[in-house]
């Protein structure tokens, strides 16, 4: 136990720091002046092995420290040390105990506040939860980021603002024609291309993204004048949009950029959900457990809301 | 492949605590819910959301104690061949998987080949079933065996992958348990099959889904350390971009997460040539330094991680002008003073976590020759250190050695913590400290050199402490270094206070240093020493007015 002068602990948290203490002053030792305060001693013959008194005292300000003579060799210096000096062994290794999860106080765990069972208010989604993180992420995934053209859900606003970039808006189609609009997907790399392909290869060959990433799909175009924008009110292009989606659409989540080729999951079979319209052409495709918000209307009645 | 320590099974976890819950009825929200919502929820627990690893438990302390000393043997082992790696394993805390009355953590068997294939069968088809196939797959790759006939399965890695992308919310989570077990394998082949994930990894951290990214982020921590292989992945998809804007995320365990991750990635090898500039030329530093110094009331557990973060770049010794320019000296000192002040009453478990890095951290700064020289003015800093000091050495005495290097560092050139020490009384403290360890006594004696060096007004301090009784027994001691350090720290005191050498020839100093008269490396000082102190007995070298002398003759 290290015992302490006492009163130590107020001066630390009594505010700011006391005015410095005058340092004590620094006579330069080669002189053998006695300090001040005592008596002058007679002066004293420097023993034989000592260091010889340099040739000139340093004034007392700036007086650099004498260095010791041989065989002694101390001089003062801050010390530098790297990620694997011996001193800083033991440290390390208590890190890496607490990073395993060693060390006792880790062993407590917080209980998670157990809530009953509830389900998700969106209207239209059926999916009922008994824990919050449960809900949360089933938000996140499915209702959060949503094309409210498409109903498209992504992993991430910025995903879903370069879907609706690339889908939905027409003047994006015409710029494309002129200059590189296709954006990387990477966050920090500000690169644009001339088409999807080009992009895929980019991020293929720089970013060594897979060849099949997932949000990543391109958008099948149909050939036809009837998808050549034409200067519309936004209402009547998008029913374009969504009716040529149709026949793609759905058979897979709806987290793509793009529809997929192949499905590596197959989808549960889908049980026949509540009365819904004819206009659903695709209904039997959706699998049972998948909602879908903002009222989930699609096809010819158009969305219920733009963005 | 670097040899990572092992990672024995866990075997038992201590029944949780129970913790101040704010208790909320249940939720009857009118529009969508606020994205914050589960950190509300959460208990005001530091880091208790979840348990990491294998967690001490029920079982006998002996055993608990034999396990641990076998573990740091390992871990010591490791970082004397510079490859101490370490993986970090998240956990769902349900008593019901983790079964037993005294909450032991039942490790599951070995599944065989064909077991494992069920399994996957079970995962891929499209039943009903599927959900408990994957949550029975996720309980069997707990065992390293299963995990290897796993990985070894065609397609197993392809089918895991599709769930975790789908948008079946709860299928994705589960799947994501799946390959955070998988990624802390300490099988290279096991977790090296998960490097498809990465890009998809990297894409949800920009989610909302607290409890899902931090899964994410562990396993990508986890994935970084496995190779440089894998880092040459992720740096170019792009993870130094995505952490810096995940580094604005106001939950607390997001951070924790993200904090680990970088701290993986910052203690590669190659970090300093290829990845620390990538670092600096993001926002990263200042958000690390703001959650370091905001951990005390926002976070501790995100503070420890990115406090052993800087230290990792500190230490790099090729970044530290611009961490100086963020003002990182003042901010951490001034963390460190909160730190003492938190303790020992309000201390929260684990302190010395984040009090040890920052204490790194300032001591690399002051060495940092910039040309400029870097200084703190502030004696509340000594008082802090003693604190720190008192607190902690009986339980991690370790952090004796990183208070006394950064003593040393604040005593080697300015006469001002010199001054300091003396006045406030902390030089009996200091000396308290010298039997510790042969690394504190070499780093006492040096900091003594330090502050005798300063001239005799110190030195006369020192002897009148008195510092000789504490000397002598040094010079004993089978530590040719440490004896070296002594001698050293006596021809100062010699020097510039004479007085000091009668009282130690008194003392019985002479038969002292004569026995290292024929050891190489001391001899010489040895002599040097006897030479100064075997003065002719006129009392020459010695001052008339000091009435010990009365007794010398």
């Amino acid at each position: 136990m290290l015992s302490l002068p006492p009163g130590l602990r107020h001066r630390l948290r009594e505010g700011p720091p006391l005015p410095p203490v005058p340092p004590l002053p620094p006579v330069p030792p080669v002189s053998r002046a006695p300090p001040p305060s005592s008596a002058p001693p007679p002066s004293s013959a420097p023993p034989p092995s000592s260091a010889p008194p340099p040739s000139s005292a340093p004034p007392p300000s700036s007086a650099p420290p004498p260095s010791s003579a041989p065989p002694f060799a101390f001089a003062p210096r801050r010390l530098r040390l790297g990620p694997h000096h011996p001193l800083l062994e033991d440290g390390d290794v208590h890190r890496h105990l607490y990073l395993q999860g060693v060390l006792t106080s880790l062993a407590e765990v917080a209980e998670k506040p157990k809530v009953s069972e509830f389900s998700c208010h969106i209207s239209g989604c059926c999916q009922a939860f008994d824990t919050l993180e449960g809900y949360e992420h089933h938000y996140n995934t499915l209702h959060r980021n949503v094309c409210s053209f498409c109903k498209r859900s992504f992993p991430s606003g910025h995903l879903l603002d370069i879907h609706i970039l690339e889908w939905h808006d027409s003047l994006f189609q015409i710029m494309a024609e002129k200059q590189n609009m296709y954006k990387c997907l990477v966050e920090g790399c500000a690169e644009k291309f001339k088409s999807s392909k080009d992009r895929k290869d980019h991020l293929v060959t720089v970013h060594l993204y897979p060849a099949d990433f997932r949000f990543d799909r391109p958008k099948k175009v149909k050939s036809g004048p009837k998808h050549v924008s034409s200067p519309r009110k936004q209402g009547g292009s998008m029913l374009m949009d969504v009716s040529m989606e149709t026949s793609e659409q759905f058979q897979v989540d709806p987290m793509e950029i793009g529809p997929s080729e192949n499905m590596e999951i197959p989808q549960p079979a889908a049980s026949p959900g509540p009365s819904v319209p004819e206009e659903r052409l695709y209904k039997s495709r959706i699998p049972s457990t998948i909602c879908f918000g903002q009222g989930a209307t699609r096809g010819f009645k158009g969305p219920r809301k733009k963005v | 492949m670097p040899a990572a320590p092992p990672r024995a099974r866990p075997s038992s976890a201590s029944s949780p605590r129970p913790c101040p819950l704010r208790v909320l009825p249940t939720p009857r929200p009118r529009g969508p819910p606020r994205p914050g919502l589960s950190l509300l929820l959460l208990p005001a627990a530091m880091w208790g959301r979840r348990r990491y690893g294998a967690g001490l438990g029920g079982r006998g302390a002996e055993e608990l104690r034999a396990r641990r000393r076998e573990r740091e043997a390992a871990l010591r082992k490791a970082r004397r061949q510079e490859q101490l790696v370490s993986k970090r394993l998240l956990r769902e805390d349900t008593t019901a998987e983790e079964g037993g009355q005294d909450g032991a953590e039942i490790m599951p068997d070995p599944l065989s080949e064909d077991e494992v294939l069920e399994l996957l069968r079970g995962v891929q088809s499209g039943s009903e079933d599927r959900k408990r196939s994957l949550s029975c797959l996720r309980w069997a790759l707990r065992n390293k065996e299963t995990q290897q006939k796993f990985v070894r399965l065609e397609g197993s890695i392809r089918t895991l992958i599709g769930l975790f992308t789908s948008s079946l919310a709860d299928m994705q989570m589960e799947a994501a348990r799946c390959l955070h077990e998988l990624s802390h394998s300490s099988d290279p082949a096991v977790a090296e099959a998960c490097l498809p994930v990465t890009s998809y990894l990297l894409t949800y951290l920009s989610g909302h889904s607290i409890e899902f990214t931090e899964l994410c982020l562990y396993t990508l921590g986890n994935l970084v350390v496995e190779s440089e292989a894998v880092r040459k992945q992720l740096l170019p998809q792009g993870i130094i971009p995505v952490l810096a804007s995940c580094i604005q995320s106001p939950h607390e365990a997001v951070l924790e997460g993200l904090g680990y991750v970088l701290s993986q990635l910052l203690q590669a090898k190659e970090a300093p040539t290829e990845i620390i500039p990538l670092v600096l030329d993001s926002v990263l530093p200042q958000h690390m330094l703001r959650l370091v110094c905001s951990g005390l009331k926002a976070g501790i557990g995100a503070a420890v991680e990115f406090a052993w973060c800087l230290h990792y770049i500190i230490c790099s010794h090729t970044a530290n002008t611009a961490l100086l320019s963020l003002g990182a000296l003042p901010a951490l000192t001034s963390l460190l003073l909160d730190l003492a002040s938190e303790i020992p009453e309000d201390a929260p478990e684990g302190l010395e976590l984040l009090i040890c890095p920052v204490l790194r951290c300032l001591s690399n700064l002051l060495a940092e020759e910039t040309g400029c020289e870097v200084q703190i003015q502030d004696e509340r800093l000594l008082i802090a250190l003693f604190l720190i000091l008192q607190c902690f050495l009986q339980q991690h005495p370790f952090i004796v050695q990183e208070c006394l290097w950064l003593l040393n560092n604040l005593t080697a050139d300015e006469h001002f913590f010199c001054s300091a020490l003396l006045s406030l009384d902390l030089l009996p403290a200091l000396l308290q400290l010298l039997p510790c360890s042969q690394m504190a006594s070499m780093l006492v004696l040096t900091i003594l050199c330090n502050i005798a060096e300063k001239g005799p007004a110190y030195c006369q301090q020192l002897h009148q402490q008195p510092a000789l009784p504490l000397l002598l027994p040094t010079l004993a001691l089978p530590d040719p270094k440490v004896v070296g350090q002594c001698l050293e720290l006596l021809h100062l005191l010699f020097l510039h206070w004479p007085e000091a050498a009668a009282d130690f020839v008194r003392q019985g100093g002479h038969q002292a240093l004569e026995q290292h008269q024929s050891t190489p490396e001391l001899q010489e000082r040895a002599r040097a020493l006897l030479d100064i102190i075997g003065q002719p007995l006129g009392a020459s070298a010695f001052s008339p007015c000091h009435a010990m002398l009365s007794a010398f003759s």
